[in-house]
């Protein structure tokens, strides 16, 4: 598996480490209630498709990447830097 | 008060050869890492300039007189063999003592980094002065192309002697198959 990393190239597996869904990004308010903290913290999505997550370029530059991969054909479509995805 | 014996970090570990392949450990100099403040690339271009140096882009290494850049992560550079000038615009770490430097030289260079490196090290992908941070075999690495056959390795200083013994092996094992082929 190859990971387009938007600064480096793509670059192997080995190089990152996983994190989770990109929905870290979205964190809510400290006072959003115990709703939204309790999705944020323990509900996911179980999409058959297209969804993103977050990638650590630990081995590389150092920089953590939104990374779109589609689950039902493993392809990965796309990754951005979290920095400009979050901002 | 003690006193303190300066060793480098592959002391006595190089030079090696593997026929007519040679590794050895570069000489200690200032390293500093320049971490630019957000928005501050045009002062810090301008504080490099005396040196005829700029910040590098991902993947770029500038060599100037005994001065190099290279970058070395996400806004991130390596000022490798002069002291750093006065960059207001950046954060600065000296990290002259954290790494250990090797020079590969010789026609089995790429043949033997192709074992440790998940990279595409041949001239069309990694021309000279090119650079990049990658792994060499587990270990956080930094290669730069600094000639035809040539690439300038760095690792964290405490990995000195595993680099080399994994760098001893890729070559010998690269010259045994030249020999018998």
């Amino acid at each position: 598996m190859r990971i387009p990393c938007p600064l480096c190239g793509p670059r192997d597996l080995r190089e990152f480490s996983y994190r989770g869904h990109a929905v870290g990004l979205d964190r809510p308010a400290p006072d959003a209630g115990e709703t939204a903290w309790d999705e944020f913290v323990y509900l996911r999505e179980n999409p058959a498709g297209p969804t993103q997550d977050l990638w650590y370029h630990e081995a590389g530059c150092g920089a953590w990447l939104v990374v779109e991969r589609n689950t039902v054909t493993h392809e990965i479509t796309g990754a951005r830097l979290a920095s400009e995805a979050a901002s | 008060m003690s006193r303190l014996i300066a060793r480098a970090p592959a002391e006595g570990l190089t030079p090696l050869d593997a026929d007519g392949t040679t590794l050895i450990e570069l000489p200690m100099e200032p390293i500093t890492a320049i971490s630019p403040f957000a928005g501050q690339e045009k002062a810090v271009n301008a504080a490099l300039k005396p040196l005829g140096l700029r910040f590098p882009k991902p993947g770029q290494s500038l060599a100037r007189g005994k001065a190099r850049i290279l970058w070395t992560g996400q806004d991130q550079a390596f000022l490798i063999g002069v002291a750093p000038p006065e960059i207001p615009g950046a954060a600065l770490a000296d990290q002259s003592d954290g790494w250990a430097r090797l020079r590969l030289t010789g026609a089995l260079a790429e043949a033997a980094l192709a074992r440790l490196v998940p990279l595409d090290l041949r001239t069309g992908a990694f021309p000279l002065d090119a650079t990049a941070r990658s792994l060499l075999n587990h270990m956080p690495l930094s290669v730069t192309r600094t000639g035809t056959d040539s690439f300038d390795l760095m690792v964290f200083r405490s990995m000195a002697t595993t680099a080399v013994h994994e760098l001893d092996v890729a070559m010998r094992s690269v010259a045994a198959r030249q020999d018998g082929g």
